[in-house]
């Protein structure tokens, strides 16, 4: 089991779920974030007083996949949210120790899908 | 306000007659001064509500109310940071019951009550003893004394409540109360009463302040330069501050408060008639060539254009407009307006970064450099075609005599504002301390103040 963790460009966010839906990857947790990378801000103007604006507005993507997923959920993202332009994101594997469905008590695999 | 008596009736000139001739007569205002030794017989007469002027009015007074609540309180509120708002709005709507209270306990009576030697009203209207429903005719022949009482309440309200601009998400509110209601007593009621009480000295000079640029704008503006500096900058000013929390509440106050201001210039007027409409006008006209030159400098040397700008300009250009409004013609108000939307923008761009006072929203800068160039070009822009009661200015044939009537009433309202403020400021933090603690200020005055949060986090 692995635990993905993408942040994305947010005007890409409706392709890239609509994408891991069409590869049936349906469960996926959704927030608004602030970050900063190679892009750097947006400097915004306050009657004139600059705000330098190191951070930007993306979106963070928490998918948790059995092991025969996780290619075909990142080729999804990949394809999805790239723009080719600096700020496109990132995408983090990391491996899952265990997963329980609450409503069962189910653990493991059978509790990710 | 002019509150020369203004039996004003524009006269229905017949007809397109000749361009120029038609426009002087449409505006012609038939007016008395009060202070006039020679009263026509009629005028004696006891003076007979009529009901248009007292609807106008009364509506007038309404709008006036709605500038600082909800208008001015969502203007600054929207931008405050969020641990902020709540004691912005607070503070708005505490104003309006302080001084509204102080208004009829002996505001209104030290403003505009029987005079002492030209400097105060004395306490014979306390309480509005003597103030009715029947018209008081030297200030408003037609109207009830009691609509001509709560309009003024209005403009002694809004006037403190500009002043939290500048130190607004760093005053402690046990301090702000006792503040306010010092100042409005101290300051704004003897201001009033020499610009617009029967008796008051700047009245007798004739300097024209159609609906308050000076007693309103100009005297909470340098109390509000004079309240930046006492309180000193917020912590972090100016480098680890954020932006305006919610700019949309910002552009809704904005709004209202363009709104408002037809109550509070037009309605100066004191009558439904072709007086107010060019009142009404003017401010409009002002507020419109205020904003898009403001749009225009923003654009110049900040490469976009912002929202924030247009509406500080549109304000600026309201500000500017109101000692005028009853005075100038639609030129004038373009002039007014444009002006408007240059010199405040370089106090609030330019000169504020580079001395370092730390007005919060730019009381001073809108408020105060606004309402002094407002007021001087009165001076320069007034037109008797529009108002016989007025003046001629400047550029109107009238050579430099207002200009230098408007010079000192803005003189003696600057030094009044600056020196009334300050010891007002200096007695209240010596007795109850005018900041928070640090920690409080950080945490944030909604919190600190009230208990209260103006958003939750989660449900």
């Amino acid at each position: 089991m692995k635990y993905i963790i993408a942040v994305i460009q947010p005007d890409r966010m409706d392709e890239v779920l609509q994408k891991l839906n069409d590869k049936e990857i349906h469960l996926v947790t959704v927030s608004t974030v602030m970050g900063r990378g190679r892009q750097k801000g947006v400097a915004t103007v306050y009657r004139s007083h600059k705000e330098a604006g190191s951070l930007l507005k993306k979106i963070k993507l928490e998918i948790a996949v059995n092991d025969n997923y996780v290619k075909a959920a990142l080729d999804a993202i990949i394809t999805a949210g790239r723009t080719g332009e600096v700020g496109d994101g990132k995408i983090f594997v990391l491996n899952l120790e265990d997963c329980v469905r609450i409503r069962t008590g189910e653990t493991g695999s059978i509790a990710i899908g | 306000m002019n509150k020369l008596r203004l039996i004003g009736i524009a006269t229905a000139a017949g007809g397109l007659l000749g361009a120029a001739a038609a426009r002087a007569e449409d505006l012609v205002v038939t007016a008395t001064t009060a202070v006039a030794a020679a009263a026509p017989a009629a005028a004696a007469a006891a003076p007979k509500i009529d009901t248009g002027d007292t609807a106008w009015v009364l509506i007038s007074t309404a709008f006036v109310m709605l500038m600082t609540i909800p208008g001015l309180a969502f203007f600054y509120g929207g931008l405050v940071r969020k641990k902020n708002v709540l004691s912005v709005l607070m503070q708005c709507f505490m104003i309006m019951c302080l001084v509204s209270l102080q208004w009829v306990m002996f505001g209104y009576s030290l403003s505009f009550g029987p005079d002492v030697k030209h400097v105060i009203g004395n306490l014979s209207w306390s309480f509005l003893h003597g103030v009715g429903p029947e018209p008081f005719a030297d200030y408003s022949a037609t109207i009830p004394h009691l609509a001509f009482m709560i309009f003024q309440m209005m403009f002694a309200v809004i006037t403190p409540a500009l002043i939290i601009g500048a130190f607004a998400e760093r005053m402690k509110f046990s301090a702000f109360c006792v503040f306010i209601v010092l100042w409005a007593t101290i300051v704004y009621d003897p201001v009033a009463h020499w610009v617009w009480g029967v008796g008051g000295f700047l009245r007798n000079l004739g300097a024209l302040d159609f609906a308050g640029g000076t007693v309103v704008h100009i005297n909470a503006g340098i109390a509000a330069l004079v309240c930046a500096l006492v309180l000193g900058k917020r912590l972090g000013y100016p480098d680890k501050m954020s932006p305006p929390h919610n700019l949309p509440f910002a552009v809704l106050g904005a709004a209202l408060l363009w709104f408002g201001w037809f109550g509070f210039n037009a309605g100066s007027a004191l009558g439904a008639n072709g007086l107010a409409a060019s009142a009404f006008v003017a401010t409009h006209i002002a507020a419109a060539a205020a904003g898009v030159t403001w749009a225009i400098m923003d654009k110049i040397f900040n490469k976009h254009a912002t929202v924030l700008g247009i509406i500080t300009g549109a304000v600026g250009g309201l500000v500017a407009i109101t000692p005028a409004a009853g005075f100038v013609d639609v030129a004038g108000a373009i002039a007014i307006g444009a002006g408007a939307g240059i010199i405040p923008y370089f106090f609030v761009s330019f000169l504020k970064p580079k001395f370092g006072y730390d007005d919060t929203l730019d009381a001073f800068g809108v408020h105060g450099v606004g309402g002094i160039w407002g007021a001087l070009a009165t001076g320069l822009f007034c037109t008797k075609a529009v108002n016989s009661a007025g003046a001629d200015g400047l550029f109107y044939g009238g050579g430099l005599a207002q200009l230098g009537k408007q010079f000192a009433a803005v003189g003696v309202t600057v030094v009044v504002a600056l020196v009334g403020t300050y010891v007002l400021l200096k007695l209240v933090d010596a007795v109850f301390g005018l900041r928070p603690d640090e920690h409080g200020e950080k945490v944030g005055l909604d919190l600190t103040d009230h208990r209260e949060t103006g958003y939750t986090m989660l449900e």
